[in-house]
């Protein structure tokens, strides 16, 4: 993957906003502060599944909501006590608050949510409404 | 282990079946008994975990266990690929003695530091 300069990463963060069919938005309006844990979105006739990366978290720290056709996910990752003292020699990992929200294209089946935290991924199962779900429509001929 | 010592590669040295590993992002701190690193690496669990050590080189590769779903539409910002990182440990470092631990994602080195470079008081005593 070829090195993209600053100015291009802001120009293709702001253009994926608007041109995705979900759109995903981070917390407030700073692109680049804090933690942005990364998410994939899947969806096929039957679900929409959300996957998201947030490794070291208790799953109480953990929230997901769901309010009309918008889903967010936040929480807080807290550095582990013991892990405060000491020297420091890199430092690469967020920690704190973040805030994803996805913007879902199609209505879902509210009460068939789940959610699985396994080996630091959220994994969010939303079947689609049955009206949602692609039909086939018989052509008859008269 | 000095943090100007530290190697870090992106590619593997024996290439795995073409592709490129992801460079996980760690943190390491020292105190007087030892080094922990905490490297982050999503989707990897126990199974998934490799700790060489060769020399004074120690290598992870953690390698995603969870299956993704397939030729589906998807909005992905999430990289498929394994992980793999490389320290050059310095010679303070007790190699016998490493452990490690994955939990959530999140692997948990703790290097001890040999005996002999621990810093030691010395007794006075009166001749």
């Amino acid at each position: 993957m070829a090195p993209i300069s600053e100015m291009d990463r802001i120009r293709h963060e702001i253009n994926r906003i608007f041109e995705e069919p979900f759109s995903l938005m981070r917390q407030g309006s700073s692109f680049f502060e804090g933690w942005e844990p990364a998410l994939d979105v899947y969806e096929n006739n039957d679900r929409i599944t959300v996957r998201a990366e947030l490794p070291g978290m208790k799953k109480e720290d953990i929230s997901v909501s769901l309010e009309e056709n918008t889903l967010t996910i936040s929480g807080e990752r807290k550095r582990e006590e013991e892990r405060k003292e000491g020297e420091v020699f890199r430092s690469e990992r967020y920690f704190g608050r973040f805030q994803r929200i996805v913007t879902l294209s199609q209505p879902v089946d509210v009460n068939q949510i789940q959610a699985n935290y396994k080996d630091g991924v959220l994994t969010i199962n939303l079947p689609k409404a049955e009206a949602a779900k692609p039909k086939q429509i018989e052509v008859k001929t008269s | 282990m000095t943090p100007h010592a530290e190697i870090q590669r992106q590619t593997p040295r024996a290439p795995h079946d073409g592709r490129e590993f992801i460079l996980p992002p760690a943190n390491i701190v020292a105190t007087e008994n030892g080094y922990v690193v905490e490297v982050d690496m999503p989707g990897v669990g126990k199974e998934g975990l490799e700790i060489t050590v060769e020399g004074n080189e120690l290598t992870i590769t953690g390698r995603r266990t969870s299956e993704l779903p397939e030729h589906e539409l998807c909005y992905c910002e999430t990289a498929h690929a394994d992980f793999r990182r490389v320290f050059e440990l310095g010679p303070d470092v007790d190699t016998a003695r490493i452990s490690a631990q994955m939990q959530q994602g999140v692997l948990i080195l703790r290097l001890p530091k040999s005996e002999k470079a621990k810093p030691k008081q010395i007794e006075i005593t009166e001749a």
